[in-house]
């Protein structure tokens, strides 16, 4: 019981975790809405960790070579023939999303509605079409012949792992799409005003998610 | 409800550094990209495909998501339970190393 503090101010950060424990208090100040949501996306960050090494394990173990990525999504646009260039288009239009989503957030407590409002519905907007190139995507593969169990490039793995893990992802983008438009008409509405715009910063932390994963998936499943 | 609108926790921060890591985040894209367009590989594909990964998700995580300025037993709460994947990473490149030799003996490849 030395622990014992008086001070009105925490000094280290390890005082501070202690205290946010030790005293009889809430553990987390923030509203309920924001700390559930950081521990959804805590147990979705262990779903796509899930995937991404189940996909490394079936990858380090295919006896058969595994499809080259650079050439299976490479374009050719205008006579020139450019390697990965949709996942690139697709990772730069995510990018421009999330700062979108960022800047929206600022102006919702900064409280303007408007352009809270139009910065949502640009994030949603350029979300949707993320969605649509995967759409664009998988239909190029699947005529193509790739399929969950077997495709002309390579290790029959290929296509399993990659329906699986940019499905789910995708699946995560459209439905950050839906929020994000629920969300947004409610703020035009004026349906915050004096509750406070904490939502609109837990949507943004939902499709910043949907960012991440997408940086790793960019990485592991497409750089590799 | 009243206890939500004590607490002083909203993420207001200068737009500045939202522009700046919005713009940092391109770049890292780019440079990420050029790794394939370049064809680099082996150990340098690699490190640098790593590099900027980490770069990106520690961006978007400290600065977009705000966890940066989140209070230590937040950080601990969301970082510490992640480590964990170390684990299993680990776990399941040695299996599949097994397997994959294994295939070679007995498949005939």
């Amino acid at each position: 019981m030395t622990t014992e503090t008086n001070k009105p101010t925490v000094d280290t950060r390890w005082q501070s975790l202690n205290s946010d424990w030790a005293n009889d208090k809430e553990t987390f100040p923030m509203p309920w809405g924001k700390l559930m949501m950081w521990i959804f996306l805590l147990s979705d960050t262990f779903i796509f960790s899930i995937f991404l090494t189940g996909y490394m394990n079936v990858r380090m173990s295919a006896t058969e070579p595994w499809p080259n990525t650079s050439e299976v999504f490479a374009l050719t646009i205008a006579g020139q023939h450019i390697p990965l260039i949709l996942i690139a288009i697709m990772t730069f239009v995510l990018i421009t999303s999330s700062g979108t989503m960022a800047l929206a957030v600022n102006y919702a407590y900064q409280g303007d509605r408007k352009k809270t409002f139009l910065l949502m519905i640009a994030t949603a907007l350029l979300g949707a079409s993320f969605v649509g190139m995967q759409a664009f995507e998988w239909s190029k593969l699947i005529h193509e012949g790739v399929r969950p169990w077997g495709n002309p490039m390579g290790a029959t793995q290929f296509g399993s792992a990659f329906f699986m893990i940019t499905g789910f992802h995708g699946i995560h983008v459209s439905a950050g799409v839906i929020y994000l438009s629920i969300i947004a008409n409610r703020v035009r509405k004026g349906h915050y005003e004096g509750k406070g715009y904490h939502i609109v910063e837990i949507t943004g932390l939902y499709w910043h998610f949907v960012d991440l994963v997408w940086v790793f998936i960019f990485a592991f499943f497409y750089l590799w | 409800m009243d206890q939500t609108a004590k607490q002083t926790t909203n993420q207001q921060h200068p737009i500045g550094i939202y522009l700046k890591v919005w713009a940092l985040l391109f770049v890292l894209s780019a440079l990420s990209y050029m790794v394939d367009y370049f064809q680099f590989q082996g150990y340098l594909r690699w490190t640098l495909v790593l590099i900027f990964m980490f770069l990106k998700a520690g961006f978007i995580i400290s600065i977009f998501m705000h966890l940066g300025w989140e209070r230590y037993a937040l950080k601990c709460t969301l970082l510490l339970p992640p480590l964990a994947i170390g684990v299993l990473i680990w776990l399941m490149a040695m299996e599949a190393d097994y397997t994959f030799s294994s295939r070679q003996l007995f498949l005939g490849q």
